[in-house]
């Protein structure tokens, strides 16, 4: 009987009639997950962590900020100076951000290295893409809220990208805008779609969780479980852990909000927004240098967002881009070597995105960006082809207990209330 | 369980270069800069009260006759350790506009502490008319709105002198070595002995210049003291429960085989 797992009558008495502790004990504790999955699987949970911290946070800002031109710069120094703890609710978000993006990156390279994206996994995958999509989408439109001047001109700029749009790309700018520049019309949506997209990302999370929870985690071998050997309850092993992987990113991100606030923030967007006066170097906020370098390393305008999307793009097809068998880099030999490359890619990227584009900047930014294409169009589709992979293990138990599997080691842990 | 393996080094390595890289483009503007040691600076740093009253002295006395304070009320120099009866005479030597009254009029009346700093011009237009062109920016947030803040801030202002020969200046503007271009509408402000304190302190150049950069870094961001000492307790807390949390991951998985 489902229902005989609770104690409590009135546990019991509401599941019977609605059973969310079914499901939460289904999906959160007894959910089996490979017993192998390294720390890089802590960040799936960190992501979550972020993204609810965001919203409490946000929503806290929502009800001192004022989206407004002439007043939007005040109140959010009023948030920082008059607003009990303001300071620390705005810095928390203004640095979540950021941290949101670094556990996110990690999170879709740990994918990117161990096949994650394969087969059964592709949906969960593109829906992973689509939620970095909308918090690209979030981040930018967040950013434009303070109406500092990097607020302002990274607007105009990024607005501007969808002129080249042949044809109809004026009249979406002007549409974009409400109006004929970046002005009080676009500061106030910005702010309404900013509240708004949050919950689309939750929507798209509970997506990609339910896609998850089909199949399960992929772990560090790539390779399917073969049986309850192979896994251990989620509940307490993976929530000890992510307990513990979640106190030591609190840790780290707390000595950038109390210590380094601003180490991240660009000094500019101290300064309050001026449509007359544009800065020396309009840079993005840091986890977009790299989309912002392919953008500047095309010399056409059109061509430049068609490749910066592209980026992209490539990360909707990969599951059918790279077709080899083996999931895990550990077994790929070659595919390990154009992980490591790719990564560096990226990071070149970064670095030339918040260079000017001058120079030998522009030839690197083009020859990384090629690059960057070539990996995911010539190298994936070709390795799948080519590459003479190592023997995958038996099974996960194999390995990790060195040849004698003993069945039932790995039995949950005897619940005192069970 | 594993150790902690190569691609989650470098994942962490790669995010870290990615961060510090924006900062690396955010530096460098151009001018020459002089890094000092600041009583604020670091996790444990704290504003030096006698530097920020000695800075709040150099900004009424030099500053404030071309340079706003928008942000800051005069309650809040409680922070500088003044007390209530200190603060409302240091306000009342303010006269600030209020109304309309019951006529319809405006009228002016000494300030009291929820008053904001009054503003030297009454707009832009006026302060530009009356600095031959040149906007002199407020001083609330300048701090945070300049790479490397409080040392720019402060070669700035001891950065003045004649230009080098091959350089002409001119009319109207300043040759500064810290200032991107070296061209600054800004005249010298402080030339030392421009302040009598009321109170001890050095009145050279360096001096009043250190103890104004003091009091606009506390203008930007007033929290600051507040903010590093939570963050001492949070680590602590955070440190502390990294540990237990760690322990009791090890403790629930003792009994699954390696």
């Amino acid at each position: 009987m489902q229902t005989q797992k609770f104690k409590s009558p009135v546990v019991r008495w509401i599941d019977h009639r609605l059973p969310v502790f079914s499901f939460m004990h289904h999906e959160l504790h007894e959910y089996p997950t490979p017993k192998n999955l390294n720390y890089l699987w802590n960040l799936g949970s960190l992501a979550g962590l972020a993204l609810v911290t965001m919203i409490v946070t946000g929503i806290i800002l929502a009800m001192h900020y004022t989206p407004h031109v002439d007043h939007a710069f005040q109140s959010v120094e009023r948030i920082m100076r008059d607003v009990n703890q303001g300071w620390l609710i705005r810095y928390i978000h203004m640095n979540g951000a950021s941290f949101f993006f670094i556990v996110v990156y990690i999170h879709i390279f740990r994918g990117l290295y161990y096949g994650s994206y394969k087969a059964p996994r592709e949906l969960l995958w593109i829906l992973g893409v689509v939620i970095l999509l909308l918090m690209m989408a979030t981040a930018f439109m967040g950013y434009v809220l303070p109406w500092g001047q990097m607020s302002f001109w990274g607007a105009t700029v990024i607005t501007n990208l969808f002129s080249a749009i042949p044809g109809i790309g004026e009249s979406i700018v002007i549409w974009l805008w409400g109006g004929f520049s970046v002005d009080n019309p676009t500061l106030s949506r910005f702010f309404a779609l900013h509240y708004l997209m949050p919950f689309l990302i939750v929507g798209v999370v509970i997506l990609h969780i339910i896609a998850l929870h089909r199949f399960g985690s992929n772990n560090p071998l790539g390779i399917d479980v073969n049986g309850n050997q192979d896994t251990l309850p989620f509940h307490p092993y993976y929530t000890t852990k992510d307990m513990f992987g979640a106190m030591v990113f609190l840790t780290i991100f707390a000595s950038a909000i109390f210590f380094y606030p601003n180490f991240l923030g660009h000094p500019d967007n101290y300064i309050p927004a001026n449509p007359l006066q544009t800065p020396a170097h309009i840079v993005p906020e840091w986890y977009f240098l790299p989309f912002y370098a392919i953008l500047r390393a095309i010399p056409d305008k059109l061509g430049g967002v068609l490749f910066m999307f592209g980026a992209i793009a490539v990360l909707f097809v990969l599951p059918w881009l790279d077709r080899s068998p083996v999931r895990s880099g550990r077994f790929r030999p070659v595919f390990k070597i154009f992980f490591w490359l790719l990564l560096a890619d990226c990071v070149l990227l970064g670095w030339l995105g918040a260079k000017p584009a001058e120079g030998i900047y522009v030839i690197l930014s083009r020859l990384a960006t090629a690059w960057y294409f070539f990996h995911f169009l010539i190298v994936l589709p070709m390795l799948s082809l080519v590459e003479k992979t190592r023997p995958l293990p038996q099974s996960i138990s194999t390995p990790v207990m060195g040849g004698a599997a003993m069945a039932g080691s790995s039995a949950p842990r005897e619940k005192p209330n069970a | 369980m594993r150790k902690f393996n190569i691609l989650t080094l470098g994942l962490s390595a790669v995010a870290g270069l990615m961060m510090s890289g924006s900062v690396a483009l955010a530096a460098g503007a151009g001018g020459q800069i002089v890094e000092r040691d600041w009583s604020f600076s670091g996790p444990f740093g704290s504003f030096d009260k006698g530097a920020l009253q000695r800075g709040f002295q150099v900004y009424r006395e030099v500053c404030s006759g071309c340079h706003g304070l928008d942000y800051i009320a005069f309650r809040n120099l409680a922070d500088l350790g003044y007390n209530e009866a200190e603060i409302k005479a240091i306000a009342a030597e303010y006269e600030v506009q209020d109304g309309p009254n019951e006529d319809g009029e405006m009228f002016a009346r000494p300030g009291i502490p929820a008053d904001r700093f009054p503003n030297p011009f009454p707009n832009e237009n006026a302060a530009r008319a009356g600095n031959g062109g040149a906007y002199p920016p407020d001083l609330s947030l300048i701090v945070k709105a300049r790479p490397n803040g409080a040392n720019y801030l402060y070669s700035l202002l001891v950065g003045y002198g004649e230009a080098p020969s091959d350089m002409t200046v001119p009319d109207g503007m300043h040759y500064n070595s810290a200032y991107s271009g070296h061209m600054i509408a800004m005249p010298q402000p402080i030339y030392g002995g421009d302040v009598s304190l009321a109170g001890e302190g050095d009145t050279s150049m360096e001096g009043l210049s250190a103890d104004v950069v003091t009091f606009l870094a506390w203008t930007a961001e007033p929290e600051m003291e507040t903010r590093k000492r939570t963050g001492i307790a949070a680590m602590a807390f955070l440190l502390v429960m990294c540990f237990v949390s760690y322990g009791s991951m090890r403790y629930v998985w003792s009994d699954v085989k390696k």
